[in-house]
């Protein structure tokens, strides 16, 4: 009870669920009413331990973190950052800091989480070992790794195959040594322990199970140079990075007589509380009233809510105090993640502990798919085991405990063995929870959609949190929103516009399988019924033009945008190969290679500029807009840039816009490759490659990344030993920092890995989709890109490659092909009947001693032309 | 705002156009009626079908003189009423129920070709104007 009218709570440990905590607090108004203070031993606010490997594919740490923007200043509550508690006076109520702060409370919650278990290894403390638990544990890892050739993992569960990941994914030669005689001993049975460990040695790795670690031995130096195992055998490792479970860190209650379990954890009841009423615990440091210390976050989350809400009770807020009653019995501890790009999943019971339990296996050894579901006698789903792929996961969970409307052998066989339609999520009952990490429920779902008026998964993401936890269950989310709105009549069309009810990358397949050069062919033949024989539209014109050119040397056709059929397709900025502006006249851009020029070139483009009277502007891509062109201008323009050794800047396509770049090593002190080099190679490769929406990159000479490459469609960073690929960046109104491809590349490698990213985006990417919102929605997202383009996981690779060099090998400049062609020059004219007479609309005025549009002249009455002899004569033209 | 005021309101009935285009001789011309009277524009091989092309009027107005895929011409102003430039004729062509329309190549607002009405608002429209092909 409080003792004071504004009593004080304070927090210890800001992980995950300290955080969570706080939110709870908040939602209940116990902030506004409570002084909350918050200890906190790491050096940062709450991040996303879940989600900690992912640092290493590109995440910062920042982006990891779990605290909103002014969230504790918002709610008033005191962070203290790097002073954690280390001492606890329960007869005073109060907190020691390792600063010296002495805090007292009302009210005291500890969220201290856990410690890595270090097992007893003579040698576990030379220089090269690690834990693998915070962002200051990887960041030691990462900088040790990079004067390492061997690394090896002591443990084979969940998280020692994630630090294995890592290990590998740092380019160490990686050792898994795991004490059970199979990965994940906790999570599968024999059956999937084999499938996964096929797997990961399959990608190189090698694993050693049921020895453990006895010495590790180091150099005079006092550095890991092996690793001695309990069967004799030896491993010759420069890393060692310990991985084998946590312990509760309940020495603080310990320290203060509270009661701690007998192989650890705080012992609390089902409110959390320990048995000082004035003492909460919740997450890993606490044994539950089930006897459990649970070291999953779904629990902790669980625990963090009832906690808040018995706070909230005592205090008798006013807020939603009606779970003050709830309470944490036990929790489920299903679990599904992507190790080592290994789907993994566990539910219920599933290494089939229950008295008198069944078991459905299929296993293709082959393939690495595991699949065991755990029943009761009577056909009650009990857990299950899924490994290689894990896609029923989602539906299979919320089914345990009942009968599955369908026979379990038809549940864990493949598609199209004589399985019926997969039992999908409509099949599951309204209290089945789909996101486990949120504890959302299917009817929670259908609710956002019917009573909350969502029509998308992201703002039913926002409204119920469901998806936002580890995201396993987003795919079943995104069925249930579809299914939902289509039975509220709300027909979800994904058809690319009213003449196509294919995406954009089906009519790629289309196109690409049947070998259509033509639209008329496409629309005629895969159109929409009502549509065939149509026009088209201002929506699938340019978009199958697009996809035409870039398949043009695969299909034979020719890669020239103004030519045949091609021509009607293409929006005007194409097919005057220049950018339509307000008034009707053009902008002109040549091609600048990686922003480099030369003193006489920027000379050809000041006269032209001057000659034309054109305003003249750099552009964000470092090359120079020439603004003003009339249509019936843009040869003469062009026949001078061309003559200059200028050619086409694509500035008017869905296509590589340019290759952005710093100075780099040849005069930047700091530079550690050669940016600009590297910069004109890829722009004068992928010049002219059309795409689903425009493309941007940029390449940056060293970490400093002067040339902004993580905002753009692909950035390449230099590092000593070579490049670092980046992709799906992003700038414009939702800016995205582009997500790490791959590491230290060399030339060809990085080239290789761009042609098939560019090629992989082309094929599969929505009408004007930039690749940061492809990245984004497709399933898998970066992971998914990563085993195609850098795994070859769909065998596309050669393809890909292939399509790429054809379009290379085609590139040619697009003006210098038009001013060769006195046809393709015709449609440069103002009028058709007087090509010699300019359009009187387009006028300029003066402004800052250039042009600008006059816009009076616009908004007034239609302005006839004066010259009207000349009509009869050029009709006839 | 600009709405449909001196122009013809008929239909831009194709008065040579039979739906057989291709039956018309390669040398065939374009006309469009002005106030004037009939006045060539173009000959009908200056047309690409699904695109237009730029023309002057007698009187010195500008037009947007389009051709289809089955060989229909139409005409309509060329200034495109949103935005006050004469860019029409640089809009792609397209059809939607059966009725062809062009779409602005500035702000993308379609036009339906025969009777000039905004199909994206329906207080704006163009003028049309009678094509025939002889």
């Amino acid at each position: 009870m409080p003792r004071t009218p504004r009593p004080t709570i304070v927090l210890v440990g800001h992980g995950m669920v300290g955080q969570r905590f706080l939110e709870e607090l908040a939602n209940r108004e116990v902030t506004g009413r409570a002084r909350v203070v918050v200890l906190c031993e790491e050096p940062r606010p709450a991040y996303d331990r879940v989600q900690l490997t992912s640092y290493f594919s590109g995440r910062t740490p920042e982006e990891l973190s779990l605290v909103d923007e002014g969230f504790m200043e918002r709610h008033g509550i005191e962070l203290r950052l790097g002073d954690p508690a280390v001492a606890i006076d329960r007869e005073a109520r109060t907190v020691t800091s390792r600063a010296g702060l002495e805090i007292g409370y009302d009210t005291l919650v500890l969220a201290t989480g856990s410690y890595p278990f270090v097992p007893p290894v003579p040698g576990s403390d030379s220089t090269g070992c690690f834990v693998y638990r915070t962002v200051e544990d990887l960041l030691a890892v990462e900088e040790y790794a990079g004067r390492s050739r061997v690394g090896t993992v002591v443990g084979g569960g969940l998280l020692g195959l994630e630090a294995a990941g890592a290990l590998s994914g740092l380019g160490l030669e990686t050792h898994i040594v795991e004490f059970n005689p199979r990965l994940m001993a906790l999570q599968v049975d024999e059956g999937g322990g084999a499938a996964l460990r096929r797997t990961v040695e399959g990608m190189g790795l090698t694993v050693h199970t049921g020895v453990g670690g006895k010495e590790i031995t180091a150099g005079p130096d006092g550095a890991v140079t092996g690793m001695t195992l309990s069967d004799g055998s030896a491993i010759a490792t420069d890393l060692v990075v310990f991985s084998a479970g946590v312990r509760p860190r309940d020495e603080l209650a310990r320290g203060c007589g509270l009661q701690v379990g007998e192989r650890g954890g705080i012992v609390v009841d089902e409110r959390c509380r320990t048995a000082d009423a004035a003492v909460y615990a919740v997450g890993e440091c606490a044994r539950t009233a089930d006897g459990m210390v649970y070291g999953l976050v779904a629990p902790g989350y669980e625990m963090a809510r009832v906690a808040a809400g018995a706070i909230a009770g005592e205090m008798d807020a006013t807020g939603d105090a009606g779970d003050a009653g709830a309470s944490f019995t036990g929790a489920d501890t299903s679990t599904k993640l992507k190790l080592l790009g290994v789907d993994v999943a566990s539910f219920g019971d599933a290494l089939g502990r229950t008295e008198g339990c069944l078991d459905v296996v299929y296993s293709d050894s082959r393939a690495g798919v595991y699949r065991k579901l755990v029943v009761a006698s009577d056909g009650t789903l009990l857990g299950g085991v899924l490994v290689g792929d894990a896609e029923a996961y989602g539906t299979l969970r919320p089914l345990t405990g009942s009968v599955p409307p369908v026979a379990p052998e038809q549940l864990v066989l493949p598609a199209g063995a004589g399985a019926p339609a997969a039992l999908g999520p409509s099949a599951l009952p309204d209290d089945a929870v789909v996101c486990s990490c949120h504890n959302v429920t299917k009817g929670a779902v259908r609710a956002a959609v019917t009573d909350h008026a969502c029509s998308t998964v992201p703002e039913v993401k926002k409204c119920t949190k469901a998806g936002t936890g580890c995201g396993s269950c987003v795919k079943v989310l995104t069925k249930l929103v579809d299914d939902e709105l289509e039975a509220s009549g709300v027909t979800v069309d994904k058809g690319l516009c009213g003449c196509f009810a294919h995406t954009r990358g089906e009519l790629y397949e289309i196109v690409r399988t049947r070998r259509l050069s033509t639209f008329a062919e496409l629309l005629d033949g895969h159109g929409r019924e009502e549509a065939r024989g149509g026009e088209g539209c201002e929506v699938c014109k340019p978009a199958v033009a697009s996809i035409i050119a870039s398949l043009a040397p695969a299909l034979g056709a020719s890669g020239y945008v103004l030519d045949g059929e091609q021509a009607a397709l293409q929006d005007t900025n194409d097919h005057h190969l220049a950018n339509l502006q307000r008034n009707g006249s053009y902008s002109v851009v040549p091609r600048i290679p990686g922003g480099e020029i030369t003193p006489e070139k920027l000379i050809v483009i000041g006269e032209v500029a001057r000659d034309f009277g054109l305003y003249t502007k750099i552009t964000g891509g470092q090359r120079i807009d020439l603004f003003g062109a009339r249509v019936d201008q843009l040869p003469a323009i062009w026949a001078r840039l061309v003559e200059a050794g200028f050619e086409s800047g694509h500035a008017y396509g869905k296509a590589l816009r340019t290759v952005k770049s710093c100075v780099g090593q040849t005069w930047c002190r700091y530079g550690v490759q050669d940016s600009v080099r590297m910069a004109i190679d890829l722009e004068l490769r992928y010049r002219g490659l059309r795409a689903p929406h425009k493309l941007k990159g940029a390449v940056s000479g060293c970490q400093r990344e002067c040339a902004e490459a993580r905002g753009k469609d692909f950035g390449v960073i230099a590092t000593a030993s070579g490049w670092n690929l980046y992709v799906g960046g992003n700038g414009g109104a939702t800016p995205r920092h582009a997500d790490l491809l791959a590491k230290d590349l060399s030339d060809a490698e990085l080239v290789r890995l761009i042609d098939r990213f560019l090629m992989f985006y082309i094929r599969t990417a929505d009408r004007l989709e930039r690749t940061a919102a492809w990245l984004e929605r497709i399933e898998g997202g970066l992971d998914h890109v990563r085993d195609v383009v850098v795994h070859d996981s769909l065998g596309l690779c050669a393809e890909l490659e292939a399509l790429m060099a054809g379009h290379v090998a085609n590139y040619r400049d697009e003006w210098a092909a038009t001013l060769e062609d006195p046809e393709r020059l015709r449609r440069f004219v103002s009028f058709v009947n007087a090509p010699d007479a300019p359009d009187p609309s387009v006028r300029f005025v003066a402004e800052r001693e250039q042009v600008r549009p006059d816009l009076a002249l616009l908004s007034g009455p239609d302005i006839p032309v004066r010259r009207l002899e000349a009509l009869e004569g050029s009709a006839t033209r | 705002m600009t709405t449909a005021t001196t122009a013809a309101t008929a239909p831009a009935t194709t008065e040579a156009t039979t739906g057989t285009a291709t039956a018309v001789t390669a040398g065939a011309r374009v006309e469009v009626r002005a106030e004037s009277g009939w006045a060539a524009v173009c000959g009908l091989s200056d047309l690409v079908p699904g695109r237009g092309v730029a023309a002057l009027l007698p009187d010195g107005r500008q037009i947007a003189v389009f051709r289809d895929r089955a060989g229909r011409t139409y005409a309509v102003a060329n200034r495109d009423p949103f935005t006050g430039a004469c860019v029409l004729s640089r809009g792609l062509l397209g059809s939607a129920g059966g009725r062809a329309f062009v779409a602005s190549p500035l702000l993308k607002q379609r036009f339906d070709l025969v009777t000039g009405r905004c199909l994206d608002d329906d207080a704006v429209s163009v003028p049309v104007y009678a094509v025939r092909t002889r």
